[in-house]
């Protein structure tokens, strides 16, 4: 590793660290209601959309009363997508005259974008009219991180609180995520993208002259449009996708090296400053950098491997006499090269982000293995925004329980005791992502029609349809391309995946929410685990990568380990 | 409890848990225990895979080999079966010992209760212990069994309790007061004692406690329910991950064009590698073997629950006499008032103390002797009453030639002098000021109106106890003292046995509010008690050891029962909780870092057909895929043996900080368990090779 890229990703970490501390603490005084200034700008605002939805500030609600109304949300905006979808050629804002999308994508774009994966089967200029992409897809981008915010926030407040029933309103905390941190935070990340050159636009597209003229082709048209408001949240909300299908590889999406080290930030911005917003909300600010430390841990590395990987290149290209100096260059950005590209695929895996720069099938199968494997970790090394904290939590419990057990007391984080319902709430959340990957990917290649939608045969086509499982039950949306999804099972299928992914989590994390809010605080003393050392850090990247490796090992053994070993060994790989 | 009990198993114990570990095979019963239930799952499928290979002559792997498989997996289940039979056997030794002394005995039942000591044989049936119902009252002398559990009303006698105890010194038995209790299956010495029996039969001290050594009625801990939901948590995942491997490698064989999907031996035998069986099969025993640890520390816990909740312990209340200090406090000095010699003072103080048959009146005689040369009195013939001592006045003395000697409690007697138309001299008091602010105990002698002077009676603190405070300081563990004396005294006290605080003047009362207040603040408190007005706190209390000398109704509120009676043993009740835990972490990690080592061992070698390129995983270069799986499998199966005694002595466990504990047992079956698998696989697969296999 040559120290220009050591530099670029120490600087790119330390910038992380100095942005996400000082919004932390913004987000945890957004929920307790205590950020002043933007209160008193967008207060009145706020108190008026209460009235019209007939609750207030200080509406209370059970942790059964939060879940009902958290998925009737979820429920009805998904609902409003799929029929945007379904009838957008009779409706306005359809310039194109696209018509209806067929049931079974309009399903998996619906729950896509509902649960915050934004797994996209289509491409998007030539599938959704102006009014679905606006009304249905750049709504849900908004609300659904919130609610994966609302989740996080509601899942410290179990923490917070002692011996009571109740755990914010739900109304209260989409308000105010979406008001205060999400609107404002895209506004200026549209705007210094727009500064870079991002376009932002109403007009449909431009047609250009051609630099090289060619029969027949008199004008070339350049889709354009409003791409840096669509950009910003995408990135801030992990939810991943683009305005163009090539993403953040398309020039006009990402021109600048500024406008790239502004998107890789965004994408990693949020999830970061609710490790400390958490460490505020629980009152012990040494947990939040236990939570930083610990996902920085596990990215660092893994980020490093990958970045390795690609650097090194292609071994069956050397053969060939193809200069590989710049390392593996297949599906890069020119622009950004191996470290720009390695680590924005970093972290777009990490968080549960699933934008691209550049393009992960084209990796080497071990620069592909991380991408995959961050994804398969359960999206908790930093995560969604609010999903990776509170995944990583259900770690924390899981770690803190054996840790626990070690020292020779009934385990307590923050004060609170582990006990078999915290476990069951837990094993719940680690559990079913792992198992919809496992099945999911199981039937299809059971199937013969659904494993022949990989073009590549043998371990590379076997790790296109493990990685579209993956990113599907870890609501990440990213895709290894190369599957073809868009077939009826593949629709279906990854839909359940992403339903299965995102609520058979959410609902547990809330019920462990009202567990502990039930709680007593246990006073900490010298018999306590710390669980804010760097001794705990290290037990807890142990369990994350323990699971996730006891997991997926063999899985990751059919496909990229022996497509690696194959390309080594110079049999002659799939890329 | 003897002490041979400690010093390993004999051949009797292991032959009998050979039989129940075959016993144990039985579904009905296993299936509660999720990971070696699995483990039996797939023990009966290879077993129906190598009859199906020999059968039809062509299984899907070679016969011998799946044969291989399947006994090793069977053994894997016995092994764990019989680490939980090894761990109930010890109990169940015992509990032979326990029914011997619950034998049908005779009784003498009582018509009505008789005043006096004059028994009159017409009121006297005998029958038999079984038919003797609560309430009954039986006459049991010297010589007699106690036929049943109960409280003697009347009379005093000194009892074997070696049945229960295994301590063969007597003990006194008397009606009133806390020692009032007595056992069935003990034997009344001398004397005589009227019981009324409080306990139906099979209900009985004797009853429960068979029960709890033989683990009859065992139940799952809170703890326990909260791993065994990880443990079936973690064989969810693995079972998913080697079963959709079937899948995978059915698509890999057709996608790749060679090979075959991986036989379904290999694939259980993965999953066993993977499940967590090390744990999963010393679970129970580790659960029974912490029982059992309490039951030769001489403590009867009435459940598991107790025993994990004694781990958790954050405040410990701890009575000052008999426990921090020395059972009696001793005279140690006299210190007159102005005007009265102390050979004066020595003398009422003799006086009034010598009808005082407590351990302080004693030694007020014997300082008075060494000091004055003082003998004892005949008080009869001086024709003097004996003035008791009670709680509501708080002194004791004697009337005798019309002077009215009274000793006791500062305040008490000097309400007694001022009664009497007299005043305590400042000097005085001030001397007993000082007393009580150096911790010792002043007592005042007044004779009528005139304060003579005060006893300096001293506490004396147990050795060795300032640093076991210490120790449990450095766990985390709040100890407090509780006594009756005056703030003054208890904070001398307190400050040189070392406790972190006192409650002074203590009352049941307070007591109880004190442990309440405790709780409040989300504290595991614990406590040990002996007086039938120590149980509402004992019920109180998250942890609570009653006495065996104590009254029926403290050794029915609390939650264990010390049968030695001694209560500085709950440190020792703590540490025993604790090591249980403990070696049900250390135990879980080890399992799962285990896994690491035999995925090495058995995916190059499942897949070796279809990409013969994964044997560059094959790091311990096993020589081939069958000895490679089959190693995997031998370790597995081997090291619930090897864990046996770990799991029934429990992981070492010295009092430290959490961090330092976590931190060494992570190093120990964290990192040990991750590497320790590999040159024991390498090992088995090279005894294998030697052997031809």
């Amino acid at each position: 590793m040559d120290a220009l890229t050591l530099t670029h990703y120490a600087v790119y970490f330390a910038l992380l660290a100095l942005l996400a501390v000082p919004l932390g603490r913004y987000v945890a005084d957004v929920y307790e209601g205590r950020a002043r200034f933007a209160q008193r700008l967008l207060g009145p605002f706020e108190r008026r959309v209460y009235r019209l939805a007939g609750t207030s500030a200080d509406e209370e609600m059970s942790w059964r009363r939060y879940t009902f109304s958290l998925l009737v949300f979820n429920l009805a905006g998904a609902l409003v997508v799929y029929l945007l979808q379904r009838w957008q050629g009779a409706l306005p804002l359809n310039p194109a005259g696209l018509p209806a999308v067929n049931p079974a994508n309009a399903f998996n774009t619906a729950v896509s974008f509902a649960t915050n994966t934004n797994w996209q089967c289509y491409g998007g200029e030539t599938t959704m009219s102006h009014l679905t992409q606006m009304a249905a897809l750049t709504v849900q981008n908004f609300l659904s991180a919130a609610t994966g915010m609302a989740v996080a926030v509601t899942l410290a407040r179990g923490f917070a609180r002692r011996g009571v029933e109740t755990l914010g309103s739900f109304w209260v905390d989409l308000v105010r995520g979406t008001l205060y941190v999400l609107l404002p935070l895209s506004l200026l990340c549209a705007g210094l993208l727009v500064s870079q050159g991002v376009v932002q636009t109403g007009r449909g597209e431009l047609a250009a002259e051609l630099v090289e003229p060619q029969a027949g082709v008199p004008l070339q048209t350049i889709a354009i449009g409003p791409v840096a408001s669509q950009v910003a949240i995408k990135q801030l909300g992990t939810n991943g996708g683009g305005y163009y299908n090539t993403n953040s590889a398309h020039p006009l999406e990402n021109p600048t090296p500024l406008s790239n080290l502004i998107q890789v930030l965004s994408i990693l911005l949020l999830p970061a400053a609710f490790c400390f917003a958490f460490g505020r909300l629980v009152g012990s600010r040494r947990h939040g950098w236990m939570l930083f430390a610990a996902m920085t841990a596990l990215l660092v590395p893994l980020l490093l491997v990958g970045a390795a990987a690609e650097r090194a290149g292609n071994p069956a290209l050397d053969g060939l006499g193809l200069d590989q100096s710049a390392g593996n260059m297949e599906g890069k950005e020119v622009r950004f090269g191996v470290p720009g590209s390695a680590l924005w695929a970093a972290a777009t895996t990490a968080a549960s982000n699933g934008s691209v720069n550049s393009m992960h099938d084209s990796f080497t199968p071990l620069g592909g293995l991380v991408p995959l494997w961050l994804i398969q970790l359960g999206e908790v090394v930093f995560g969604g925004v609010g999903s990776g904290l509170y995944g990583m939590l259900m770690f924390v419990v899981v770690a803190v329980f054996i840790a626990g057990l070690m020292v020779g007391r009934t385990p307590e984080l923050l004060g609170k005791k582990v006990e078999a319902f915290e476990m069951k709430m837990a094993s719940l959340v680690i559990l079913v992502p792992a198992a919809a990957v496992l099945l999911g990917t199981a039937v299809a290649v059971s199937l013969q029609k659904a494993a022949a939608a990989a073009p590549n045969p043998g371990p590379h086509g076997f790790t296109e349809i493990l990685y579209a499982f993956s990113s599907a039950a870890n609501n990440n949306g990213s895709a290894f391309a190369g599957l073809d999804a868009t077939s009826t099972f593949y629709a279906v299928a990854l839909g359940l995946c992403m339903l299965v992914g995102r609520y058979w989590v959410i609902v547990p994390v809330l019920a462990l929410a009202g567990s502990l809010a039930r709680k007593k605080i246990v006073p900490a003393s010298a018999g306590t685990l710390p669980t804010d050392t760097p001794l705990f850090v290290l037990m807890l990247v142990g369990v994350v990568v323990l699971v996730g490796a006891l997991t997926f090992f063999p899985a990751l053994a059919l496909g990229p380990i022996v497509e690696h070993l194959r390309l080594s060994a110079g049999a002659g790989g799939a890329p | 409890m003897s002490q041979e009990k400690k010093t390993g198993p004999n051949r009797a114990l292991v032959a009998r848990a050979v039989r129940d570990a075959f016993r144990k095979l039985d579904p009905r019963t296993l299936y509660r225990n999720p990971v070696m239930f699995v483990v039996e799952i797939g023990s009966v499928f290879t077993s129906l895979l190598y009859a199906h290979a020999l059968i039809t002559g062509a299984g899907e792997a070679p016969a011998p080999f799946i044969l291989a498989i399947a006994l090793w997996l069977w053994f894997t289940v016995l092994f764990g079966n019989f680490a939980e039979a090894m761990a109930e056997g010890r109990g169940k030794a015992q509990a032979a010992n326990l029914r011997r002394a619950r034998r049908e005995v005779g009784a003498k039942r009582l018509a009505g209760p008789h005043r006096d000591a004059q028994k009159s044989e017409a009121m006297v049936t005998e029958v038999m212990s079984a038919s003797l119902r609560r309430d009954d009252l039986v006459l049991v002398e010297a010589g007699d069994l106690v036929p049943g559990d109960g409280e003697v009303i009347e009379g005093i006698a000194s009892v074997d309790e070696s049945a229960i105890t295994g301590e063969s010194a007597p003990v006194i038995r008397e009606s009133g007061g806390d020692r009032s209790a007595v056992t069935g299956g003990t034997r009344v010495l001398s004397d005589w004692i009227v019981v009324r029996i409080t306990a139906d039969p099979g209900e009985t001290f004797l009853d429960r406690m068979i029960a709890l050594v033989e683990g009859a009625k065992r139940r799952k801990t809170p703890n326990e329910i909260a791993l065994n939901i990880l443990l079936a948590a973690l064989t969810i995942v693995f079972l998913l991950a080697t079963v959709t491997l079937f899948a995978f490698s059915s698509h890999a064989a057709v996608a790749g064009g060679q090979g075959s999907p991986v036989p379904l031996t290999v694939l259980v035998a993965l999953l066993v590698c993977l499940i967590p069986t090390t744990i999963g099969g010393l679970l129970s025993a580790i659960g029974i073997a912490g029982m059992d640890r309490m039951v030769q520390a001489n403590v009867l816990a009435m459940s598991g629950r107790a025993v994990e909740a004694a781990g958790d312990v954050d405040v410990l209340l701890l009575d000052k006499t008999g426990t921090i200090t020395l059972g009696n406090r001793e005279a140690v000095a006299f210190l007159p008032a102005p005007g009265v010699t102390e050979r004066e003072l020595a003398d009422a103080a003799q006086l009034a103390s010598l009808a005082d048959e407590t351990p302080e009146g004693r030694s007020v005689v014997v300082l008075a002797k060494e000091r004055f040369d003082l003998r004892g009195r005949d008080l009869q013939g001086l024709g003097a009453c004996f003035v008791p001592f009670s709680a509501h006045t708080r002194m004791s003395g004697v009337d005798v030639d019309g002077r009215m000697i009274r000793k006791g409690a500062v305040d008490a007697v000097a309400r007694f002098v001022v009664e009497q138309g007299g005043s305590v001299p400042r000097e005085v008091t001030a001397a007993a000021d000082d007393l009580a602010r150096g911790g010792g105990t002043p007592l005042l002698v007044a004779d009528g109106r005139r304060a003579l002077g005060v006893v300096h009676l001293k506490d004396i603190v147990k050795g060795g106890i300032r640093e076991r405070f210490a120790e449990m300081r450095r766990i985390g563990i709040r100890t407090v003292m509780i006594t009756g004396d005056n703030p003054l005294t208890a904070s001398a006290i307190a400050a040189e046995a070392g406790v972190d605080d006192f409650l002074a003047e203590a009352t049941p009362e307070r007591k109880l509010d004190l442990i309440r207040e405790y709780q409040q603040q989300g504290r595991l408190v614990a406590m040990t008690g002996d007086g039938t007005n120590d149980a509402p706190a004992l019920a109180q209390a998250d942890v609570a050891v009653a006495m065996n000398t104590g009254t029926q109704a403290a050794k029915e509120a609390g939650n264990m029962v010390d049968l030695d009676s001694n209560p500085t043993k709950l440190l020792d009740i703590v540490a025993i909780g604790k090591q249980m835990l403990m070696t049900r972490g250390a135990l879980t990690t080890f399992s799962i870092s285990n896994d690491v080592s035999k995925y090495f061992a058995i995916i190059p070698a499942a897949f070796v057909a279809t990409y013969p390129e994964l044997d560059a995983l094959n790091v311990m270069r096993l020589h081939s895929p069958q000895s490679a799986v089959l190693s995997a499998v031998v370790f597995n199966a081997l090291v619930i043996v090897g864990l046996i005694p770990l799991a029934l002595r429990g992981v070492k466990y010295r009092p430290a900080p959490a961090a330092r504990l976590l931190r060494n047992n992570l190093l120990v079956y964290g990192l040990g368990g991750l590497i320790l698998p590999f040159p024991c696989i390498k090992g088995i697969d090279l005894l294998l090779q030697w052997m031809g296999v």
